[in-house]
């Protein structure tokens, strides 16, 4: 009780935030809209992407993998960091939900990194002249697909909930190093990968033409991301829930949420 | 913040920071030998080891490409600006292999410097650029060009 009576009124929203039954009502509101605006997004940028854009000099229409190639990378890459921040306020304020949000992160990042990896593979067939190489930013963006995957592992390696969460936001955290890693490798090291064409500092050495339905797509996979996170966190939230009454009265049919 | 959170919130940033550290040396001390491959001027130096499989890798020089006319054959140079590489290979390359644009080349240095590859892969650079503005640069490129030359010939 002396615990409650601490808290500054200022935390009030985000220990609201960490009610699972609280975040399972508000997401439902937030999916239509969420998914809709991520069905618009790709649509347009895929149709405007593999349709319209302008083939390149050099690539020709092969190049157009791009616009799944860059969009699933971007994710891969921040949906790491969402995944450790999430193990980070669990191990901090113990909140529940984060923990959720932080197992339910890590599928859909190991599913958005086996598809960077695979869209590099059948682009850099045509392109370089192999599927594979062990070049710097292929192999730590391999180690990236290992830490999800281990990170999923991990969770299902323990009986109670609370030291599998524990356990992978520790590994989630210690991973956040790869990220950086990812990134730069291709400055740091002679890598067959070529350096980024977006760069945050200078404009993008590709033209307007090409760029403008990658930024849709980006944007749009940014929001699918957050649809598939949603997803998965309210499945999780209705597994470790399941003794709780709102969710017996939910899945009896009870009153609408 | 809750004396017991604010701790929790500073073991956090240790296991970032120090897990940071670690990978962090490591990719430091990797250096040199994570590179995908040998630049032509390391090899005229006697950086790469000879005789072992090794990658070597440049800009192709122009008008360097040497096909034989009864073999897959092929000989050509790359250089990084200062030095040469004369690579020798025996196969089909890559579509994107071409004059002027960045190969890499696997195999091994014999002893008179030249690599005699197993494989060739085509680097692309990070530019995408559609047909007709590459057509137009080129156009623009060749034009400054021969106004170069006929000042000098004036």
């Amino acid at each position: 009780m002396n615990r409650l009576l601490n808290w500054s009124p200022s935390w009030q929203w985000f220990h609201r935030l960490g009610s699972p039954r609280w975040f399972y009502q508000a997401s439902g509101r937030w999916l239509p809209w969420l998914s809709l605006l991520a069905l618009t997004l790709l649509l347009t940028g895929l149709v405007w992407g593999l349709g319209f854009a302008p083939q390149d000099a050099k690539q020709g229409n092969s190049f157009r993998i791009i616009y799944l190639h860059v969009p699933v990378s971007f994710l891969a890459l921040a949906g790491y960091y969402i995944m450790a921040i999430a193990g980070a306020i669990g191990l901090i304020w113990k909140m529940k939900l984060s923990y959720m949000v932080m197992k339910a992160a890590a599928p859909v990042g190991a599913a958005l990194t086996f598809l960077a990896l695979f869209t590099g593979a059948v682009w850099g067939k045509p392109t370089w002249g192999t599927y594979w190489v062990w070049d710097a930013r292929v192999t730590s963006m391999l180690i990236l697909l290992f830490l999800y995957l281990g990170i999923l592992a991990l969770q299902y390696a323990f009986h109670s909930n609370e030291a599998g969460n524990k356990a992978s936001a520790i590994l989630a955290l210690v991973g956040t190093a790869n990220i950086p890693i990812i990134y730069k490798s291709v400055d740091w090291w002679y890598t067959l990968h070529q350096p980024a064409t977006i760069k945050l500092t200078s404009a993008p050495s590709m033209h307007p033409d090409m760029f403008a339905p990658l930024l849709v797509m980006i944007v749009g996979f940014y929001c699918f991301y957050t649809v598939a996170l949603l997803l998965f966190t309210r499945a999780e939230i209705l597994r470790r829930e399941r003794k709780s009454v709102w969710v017996r009265e939910l899945a009896l049919g009870g009153p609408a949420l | 913040m809750h004396p017991l959170r604010k701790q929790r919130l500073q073991l956090v940033i240790l296991i970032v920071v120090a897990a940071s550290v670690v990978v962090g040396l490591v990719a430091y001390m990797l250096g040199q030998n994570a590179n995908y491959f040998y630049t032509p001027s390391q090899i005229a130096a006697g950086e790469a080891p000879g005789g072992v499989h090794i990658r070597a890798g440049g800009m192709v020089v122009a008008g360097s490409v040497k096909r034989a006319p009864d073999s897959l054959d092929v000989q050509f140079t790359v250089t990084d600006g200062t030095s040469l590489l004369v690579i020798k290979h025996s196969g089909i390359l890559p579509d994107l292999f071409d004059e002027g644009e960045a190969a890499i080349a696997a195999g091994t240095v014999d002893d008179n410097l030249v690599l005699q590859a197993t494989e060739v892969l085509a680097k692309h650079d990070e530019k995408y650029t559609p047909p007709e503005v590459a057509d137009a640069m080129n156009q623009a490129y060749e034009r400054k060009q021969k106004q170069n030359q006929e000042q000098y010939a004036q």
